[in-house]
């Protein structure tokens, strides 16, 4: 028989662990990849693959040979970077600024800070900043969706739709005139716009988000006060003036929202820890995204939404505690 | 239903020996009856090497006013006086003594009809209840005769009764609530009357609804007892969250459940009460189940007090091979022994033998920061914050977040993803936060 | 230059002069007037802030010494007579001279002389395991092995040796005594280095009966008395079962070594010893 072992309690622990909740993201991932396989065809598919491969070597090579540690490349955090940076970026991308993308996310990013956990800001979204300021070229043009493609080169590209009205409200555009110009509704939600690889289904996003939730990776509060907040900003602008401003469905269902709000904002590093301070960032990033939307430069917000806050979370963690026991005495 | 707001989790139940009738465990060859027994002060021998003592025979006296006597559990000669290795294999005073046939002390009733009336004062009863050493059963073991006295300026309007028994595995409350009902009720009112209360309610989780309906008929012929199904949630037996759960108030920090009117007692504590009041039985035997997967026969057994768990477990059917660990207590706040010989005491409500690969610890990796840890605490602290205070040493940062309102329950650390000791830490700090605290107060 | 540098010029400038002269009063009224001395002694210290003399650190030191003008009960261990020298002169005060002394780590359970009964898991700090259970070898006494004397050392003089699983002082010890305060088991003593660093210490804490003790580590002192009787100087406390060279009395003669049954008194840095003489070569130089 082997030695008895001795430890504090308790003496029985969850199954769940750091692996499980990482590769329980990934698979979670799997609709969306695929509608955008569908979409984007193999070009898709090869910068999902070498982002994902990118990221776990690069994450390898630094905590081998530069931190001298243990290597963790296998708990499937540097594969959720890989696929999300992917998700982000334009299928069209060439592969080489897809490896420099992941080379920051996870070298400057993640591991600077002192690897899994530690890092204070989304290294996906970090990654994909850099390419955006690097490439602005690249990174702004986006291939046309087509059922089943194929095609590598020649890709016919276009703008997205977010980009469509952008344009065309700064040029004095009504709303309505510019509605015909983007994919129908039902389209936007299937997935069937220019876009990032991952970001174009919402749908297939949502049925991700559910899985998340169903397994308890993620709780309901940071996508609930996004969403939310981003519906009420939007409407009431759109209240407003529904010629200068489109309908907060739009915004709902185009763009990186949905990615942002279910994968991104939820990242368990770099969000607050409670209830409250979790409602508080959600609803943060959702002023953030459409104040940048609609007054900003870019057509796209959400991924410097998200990094701006991400920047207050240490913050609202400590204006936000939670609630004590025995910190209001309740007798009745 | 109802049940306490604030964090809880769902430990996967086990409790294999819930349908196994109390069995009476043969007596030892020899019992080691150690001083310490209770939260207090240990008490003091008051026989010596080559005594012969009766069964139920006072042995040692508890003279402080927070302490508790100890009884002979046996009828036999005293060994020796000696120290032997307690349950964390640090050495304490015990007395040994070699077991002859059980002779009983002359003055304990050990009929079994039930005596319902009790025409004793509270005073009477609180000296009673010292005198027979009543302790808490639930695994605390503070002396019951304290809490049977509400402090001067205090009042009490509710007697809560725990018959939660939320730690996984342990099932000595349930039988014994099934198969004892009456003699607890009885010992309820006899503390109701101590306490000068006129309503006790009895919590017990939903997963033993034979109890729940059996109490239920029973309660009938006891006024002011009523009995309250809770939902089962981990740690509803902690006083605080079960006062929370049954009458919804809350016991500000650092105070004790008094300060909201009401008294927590266990219900083994209860039929204990009963024995010594009505039966002038002390406390020398108590129901403890020992359980495990790989165990032969998980059962409860009525043990005495002192009896070796290796006994226990050659009755159980024999150590299972692939132990890894044997548990004093309950999964989530039992203590790990290092050496498989300890004595039973009266704190002891389980012995759980676990395999090797259910206990193992994870790899503590890094904190992923999810916060589950925060999201469970039935206190309402932040753990993953806590323990790196603690491990930096930054004491007065821990006492500001409240370090000391954590019980230990041992949540934050089951449900961490990353496998990292939250409690461990937390431990060190409530250890040094505690010193730092009373050096102010003196 | 037009109007608006004029303006600027003319408005920051007062605007500067102002709040010169309110800082200059404010400066004046809230001078704090500090010993210059402290300073310089401050600068005498090793300023590596370890605690070793029981001051909050290096300058309270300082401070602590120049507010009392006098050295008595003053000492820095890290550096030594020649610090303790230099503030003295400083001060035109004398300096005791103070034997340098270092860590010594009381215990010689290693895995072999102390198997492992058990397993340990959990977070690696000693004063966490000390509350928890008597130790891995089930000695109450014994070193842990977790190492929270090799945290607390500012200087890496004391290092975990894997294979013993005991901690090492090494000779750079400064005998500031961190490591005195984090062990919980109080197993490190300081002692004095000895001429040559030659030391002789009984090498266990345990008071427990020797049977007892010698069950979970075959090096423990058993409480014989054998060295007691054997000691010439009365340099050997016996209390509890358990015996303690006085190192003030100590003539590190090394009678007592030979006779401990146990081996629990350790020598460090003395010349190997010399077969003892077998009867043979007695009776030859006879």
């Amino acid at each position: 028989m082997n030695l008895l072992t001795v430890s504090g309690s308790p003496h029985v622990y969850t199954e769940e662990s750091v692996s499980k909740i990482m590769y329980g993201v990934v698979l979670s991932l799997i609709p969306a990849a695929l509608v955008s396989f569908w979409f984007f065809g193999l070009a898709a598919i090869l910068v999902t693959l070498t982002a994902v491969v990118s990221c776990m070597f690069f994450e390898f090579i630094i905590q081998k040979y530069l931190l001298k540690g243990p290597v963790t490349v296998f708990d499937g955090s540097a594969v959720i970077t890989g696929v999300l940076l992917a998700f982000i970026v334009p299928a069209s991308l060439p592969l080489w600024m897809v490896v420099i993308g992941s080379l920051v996310s996870i070298g400057m990013a993640k591991m600077t800070f002192g690897g899994l956990g530690k890092n204070i800001f989304n290294p996906a979204l970090v990654g994909r900043v850099f390419l955006m300021i690097s490439f602005p070229v690249d990174m702004n043009m986006y291939p046309k969706p087509s059922a089943m493609s194929t095609q590598l080169t020649d890709i016919i590209t276009g703008p997205t739709p977010l980009a469509i009205v952008k344009e065309g409200v700064a040029q004095g555009e009504k709303i309505a005139d510019l509605v015909p110009q983007v994919p129908e509704y039902a389209n936007l939600l299937m997935g069937n716009m220019g876009g990032s690889v991952g970001e174009i289904s919402a749908l297939a996003i949502l049925l991700g988000g559910l899985f998340m939730l169903f397994r308890r990776i993620i709780t309901w509060e940071i996508p609930t006060a996004y969403l939310g907040s981003v519906v009420i900003l939007a409407g009431t602008l759109w209240l407003i003036d529904p010629n200068q401003y489109i309908d907060p469905l739009f915004h709902l269902i185009t763009g990186g929202l949905m990615l942002g709000a279910i994968y991104m904002a939820t990242d368990m590093v770099t969000s607050p820890m409670g209830r409250w301070g979790m409602i508080v960032y959600g609803i943060g990033c959702g002023f953030l995204t459409i104040i940048i939307r609609i007054f900003g430069a870019y057509p796209e917000g959400v991924a410097f939404a998200i990094l701006i806050m991400n920047a207050f979370v240490p913050l609202i963690n400590r204006a936000f505690k939670p609630q004590r026991f025995g910190e209001e005495v309740k007798n009745g | 239903m109802k049940t306490f707001k604030i964090g809880g989790i769902h430990p996967p139940e086990n409790k294999l020996s819930e349908s196994s009738p109390i069995k009476v465990l043969p007596l030892p060859e020899s019992v080691s009856i150690p001083m310490g027994q209770h939260l207090g002060v240990p008490a003091v021998p008051v026989v010596q090497k080559g005594d012969r003592v009766k069964t139920g025979q006072m042995i040692a006296k508890g003279e402080a006013f927070i302490s508790a006597n100890v009884h002979s559990s046996v009828t036999g000669v005293v060994q020796k006086i000696d120290e032997i290795s307690d349950s964390s294999g640090y050495r304490r005073k015990a007395i040994i003594i070699k077991t002859e046939p059980d002779e009983w002390e002359e003055s304990i009733d050990l009929s079994p009809n039930l005596v319902k009336e009790c025409t004793l004062t509270p005073e009477e009863i609180v000296k009673k209840v010292n005198e027979k050493g009543i302790v808490g059963m639930g695994g605390a073991t503070f002396p019951s005769h304290v809490k049977l006295m509400i402090p001067p300026g205090k009042k009490a309007d509710y007697l809560l009764i725990n018959g939660v028994e939320c730690e996984p595995y342990l099932t000595s409350d349930h039988r014994l609530m099934l198969e004892h009902g009456e003699e607890m009720l009885v010992g309820i009112t006899i503390q109701m009357k101590a306490l000068k209360v006129s309503k006790a309610i009895i919590g017990i989780e939903n997963n033993k609804k034979d109890a729940i309906d059996h109490l239920r008929k029973l309660v009938t012929d006891f006024p002011g007892i009523t009995v309250e199904p809770l939902k089962v949630k981990y740690p509803q037996g902690g006083e605080k969250q079960l006062i929370k759960a049954l009458i919804n108030r809350e016991v500000p920090s650092g105070k004790l459940p008094i300060e909201v009117g009401c008294v927590v007692h266990n219900v083994g504590t209860s039929v204990a009460v009963y024995q010594a009041v009505q039966k002038n039985k002390p406390l020398i035997e108590r129901v403890v189940t020992i359980t495990g997967n790989s165990l032969k026969e998980p059962s409860n057994f009525l043990t005495r007090v002192g009896t070796h768990i290796s006994v226990m477990i050659e009755a159980a059917g024999g150590l299972p091979e692939d132990t890894g660990k044997i548990i004093y207590g309950g999964p989530m706040m039992g203590k790990a022994l290092n050496v498989p010989d300890a004595p039973i005491t009266k704190g002891t409500s389980g012995i759980l033998i676990l395999p090797e690969k259910t206990t193992r610890r994870k790899t503590a990796v890094n904190c992923i920061r999810c916060g589950r840890c925060a999201g469970v605490c039935p206190m309402g602290l932040e753990p993953y914050l806590l323990a790196v205070l603690a491990d930096k040493n930054r004491h007065e940062d821990c006492e500001h977040e409240r370090i000391m309102d954590c019980m230990e329950c041992g949540s934050c650390l089951y449900i961490c993803p990353s496998g990292r000791p939250l409690l461990d830490h937390i431990r060190i700090g409530k250890g040094a936060v505690g010193k730092i605290i009373r050096s102010r107060n003196q | 230059m037009n109007e608006i540098t004029l303006f600027s010029v003319i408005s920051l400038g007062s605007i500067g002069t102002l709040a010169a002269v309110i800082l200059y009063f404010v400066a004046q009224k809230f001078k704090v007037i500090e010993d210059p001395r402290i300073d310089q002694v401050a600068e005498a210290l090793p300023n590596a802030n370890c605690g070793g003399c029981g001051y909050a650190g290096c300058r309270a030191f300082a401070e602590e010494i120049v507010r009392k003008q006098s050295l008595d009960g003053m000492n820095c261990p890290p550096g030594g007579n020649e610090v303790m020298k230099e503030i003295a002169s400083l001060l035109g005060l004398e300096a005791e001279e103070q034997e340098p002394t270092i860590a010594v780590v009381k215990c010689s359970g290693t895995r072999e002389n102390a198997p492992p009964k058990v397993n340990y898991e959990g977070a690696m700090t000693c004063s966490f395991a000390h509350t928890l259970f008597a130790g891995e070898s089930g000695c109450p006494f014994g070193c842990l092995g977790c190492g929270d004397c090799v945290v607390s050392c500012d200087f890496d003089a004391i290092y975990m040796d894997k294979e013993t699983g005991l901690p090492v002082v090494k000779d750079n010890c400064v005998s500031c005594g961190a490591c005195v305060k984090a062990c919980p088991r109080n197993i490190i003593e300081l002692r004095k280095r000895g001429k040559k660093d030659r030391r002789i210490f009984v090498s266990c804490i345990n008071t427990e009966k020797g049977g007892v003790a010698r069950k979970n580590c075959s090096v423990a002192c058993i409480g014989c008395g054998k060295c007691v009787k054997e000691c010439k100087f009365d340099a050997i406390v016996f209390e509890n079962n358990l015996a303690y060279i006085d190192y003030n009395k100590c003539t590190m003669c090394r009678k007592c070594a030979p006779v401990c049954p146990t081996n629990a008194i350790h020598e460090l840095n003395f010349p190997p010893r010399r077969p003892k003489p077998t009867p043979e070569s007695e009776t030859a130089t006879n």
